[in-house]
């Protein structure tokens, strides 16, 4: 798979590698494939550490390097060809980092403040203009400091870009361990670089299709666990669940509505699978499409005005829309025999899908004004797109059923990592929901 | 000969006074005597004329060969369906498992006799219950797949109803791409993968 991207590889690849000596298991390596046509070139210099900060080994300024070079936004400067590590302003040589053609640097510093909680400083420097752009200072407790790490980035991204970054929210995955005789599924919540993740849901059974509530405190999905298949909404930080969905047939692929109060499921209820609405107050149910084909995989505009979904009712799947108040369907992608799974964009200017092209599946983004579309991956077996909540990266599933691992693409430059996070090698990692 | 010998003791399997006999009959050494001896109580306990007959009537023999051959292939002379299998070594009700082109839900030809067996079967013995699973290969989305799956069961499901089948025999599930046969990303694992599943109850 590596080698076949690294084939594949269109423009520049910048290998981000952590300095040796303070790798640990857990520690980001990213092969960074693609980028942005004009990205801005930065530093993250390695923060200054006390002996106590040093022991815990979290290395803030490779999270919040690794965190830009993912967005596909910055082409950040290799740890190796970083010589000197000043920590604040006064202490840099602006002429050295001109001479390395950085636009931006990173600095600061990390200490113990005692009762296992640490200081992080940060500040962001303009090496063109020799001037602090912004700075700032944070305290955690040691379990937190990777969080620090990606608020650290947010606050950087926005800076720069002008677009709230998305580094400190969580992602939820599937995790599939085991052979063919006897597997085990996790559903998992992570930070958006997969590193923390706990489980929040074992199965022997399959779980798929997990979905975050507009509020981010809840997760719909569907378990497998009663034998076959059924929707439910699980409170994250409680555990506590509620199944909303069990009738005949399938039930599954549930989707929000921008407010909250309803899921867009499929159902077949021993018929086709058609696309139905639930209001989870009242629990009543509604049927949205009516037809022989397959409709599935709804997804709401965030405005409300349309549900997306897959229906192969034209021969083969493609995605059309329909009001979630019913109405006649219409058709909205043309392009390739293959277009499933849709997933729209926050500002709803972009909608992600699964595309299909001869026996190959890429996610393609379509620009829902102009309606062309764009491939951003490399495929072969790549699906489930998901957007990040500030709509600038696109998490998705790469690789068949006997290895499945999350990858990230930019929405705009096609940068493409892989989000190793905190699984071990031999788990599959998919259907990842941001 | 001493082959021949263990594989009857095989078969009569349980029968330690059958057994014990038969050695004491082949070669009868002093040890053998000694148990057969240890065991009067049980052989009069325990149908003193069943082993005879076993012995000499070569029917009797003959279903208890059936039995065995039956047991070692996993099915149950007492069963119908598994009866059924036996009474009819070209029977198709043995093949639970159809297959299906890329995207597609049509029955292909040369399955129909299959599932026409079945039908057959469940249509002659309405208490028995069937749940037909419909599955995909890995390629396209997840979600999709569940429904494929879902329709290529419901398809299974109408060519049994159609051969007379109630209904109410048949529960259908899709797991869409989630069990695959063989956990591989490529052509043949693909066709082994896109299946319907005969699940007797």
């Amino acid at each position: 798979m590596e080698t076949l991207t690294k084939r594949w590889m269109p423009t520049l690849v910048a290998t981000l590698l952590l300095a040796a000596g303070a790798v640990r298991a857990d520690d980001v390596i990213i092969d960074i494939i693609g980028g942005v046509e004009g990205a801005v070139p930065l530093a993250v210099v390695p923060f200054k550490s006390d002996s106590e900060s040093e022991r815990l080994g979290v290395d803030v300024a490779g999270i919040i390097g690794a965190n830009l070079a993912r967005s596909g936004r910055f082409d950040v400067l290799p740890r190796e060809e970083i010589i000197t590590t000043p920590d604040r302003l006064e202490a840099v040589r602006f002429s050295r980092w001109r001479a390395l053609g950085v636009d931006h640097l990173v600095v600061g510093d990390m200490r113990s403040i005692g009762g296992g909680r640490f200081e992080v400083r940060y500040e962001l420097l303009d090496v063109y203009q020799g001037r602090r752009v912004d700075g700032r200072r944070y305290r955690a407790d040691e379990r937190h400091v990777r969080v620090l790490a990606h608020t650290i980035t947010d606050a950087v991204f926005e800076e720069l870009t002008g677009i709230p970054g998305a580094f400190s929210t969580r992602i939820a995955y599937v995790a599939v361990e085991g052979d063919d005789d006897s597997r085990s599924y996790r559903l998992v919540v992570a930070d958006s670089d997969g590193h923390r993740p706990q489980t929040i849901l074992t199965s022997q059974e399959p779980l798929i299709s997990p979905a975050w509530s507009p509020g981010r405190d809840r997760l719909a999905y569907v378990s497998f666990e009663g034998r076959r298949s059924e929707v439910f909404v699980q409170a994250v930080a409680t555990g506590e669940r509620q199944r909303v969905a069990s009738f005949q047939g399938i039930n599954s692929a549930p989707a929000w509505s921008p407010d909250g109060s309803r899921l867009a499921v499929t159902l077949s209820r021993g018929g086709s699978a058609n696309i139905y609405i639930i209001d989870l107050e009242s629990g009543v149910v509604d049927r949205l499409t009516d037809h022989w084909a397959i409709d599935t995989e709804a997804a709401w505009s965030p405005d409300g005005r349309w549900i997306y979904f897959t229906s192969d009712r034209g021969g083969q799947p493609q995605i059309y829309r329909v009001s979630p108040d019913g109405g006649r369907p219409e058709r909205v992608t043309y392009d390739g025999r293959y277009n499933a799974r849709p997933s729209i964009s926050p500002d709803g200017e972009y909608m992600a899908m699964v595309h299909g092209r001869d026996g190959r599946y890429y996610i393609a983004v379509m620009d829902m004004e102009t309606e062309h579309i764009r491939t951003i991956t490399q495929g072969p077996y790549d699906e489930s797109p998901s957007f990040a909540p500030n709509g600038t990266m696109i998490i998705y599933t790469a690789g068949g059923a006997a290895d499945s691992r999350l990858k990230t693409a930019s929405l705009h430059g096609g940068a493409i990592a892989p989000i190793r996070g905190g699984e071990e090698d031999e788990v599959q990692v998919r259907e990842p929901a941001w | 000969m001493v082959n021949d010998r263990n594989w009857v003791l095989g078969r009569l399997g349980g029968g330690l006074v059958v057994a014990g006999t038969l050695v004491l009959a082949a070669c009868a050494p002093t040890e053998v005597v000694e148990d057969v001896e240890a065991e009067p109580v049980a052989v009069e306990e325990h149908e003193p004329d069943a082993r005879e007959v076993t012995e000499r009537d070569p029917a009797e023999v003959e279903a208890r060969r059936l039995r065995e051959e039956a047991e070692a292939r996993g099915l149950d002379p007492d069963d119908p369906l598994d009866a059924a299998i036996l009474a009819d070594p070209d029977s198709l009700l043995d093949t639970r498992r159809v297959h299906f082109a890329f995207d597609s839900s049509e029955i292909r030809d040369e399955d129909m006799p299959i599932l026409e067996a079945h039908a057959d079967f469940l249509a002659e013995h309405r208490s028995r219950r069937m749940i037909i699973e419909g599955h995909t290969d890995e390629r396209g989305s997840r979600e999709y797949n569940l429904a494929l799956g879902e329709r290529r069961a419901e398809a299974i499901k109408r060519i049994l109803m159609a051969n007379g089948v109630n209904g109410r025999q048949l529960e259908v599930v899709s797991y869409g791409e989630e069990n695959p046969l063989v956990s591989a990303s490529n052509e043949e694992a693909w066709a082994q993968n896109r299946r319907g599943e005969l699940i007797y109850q």
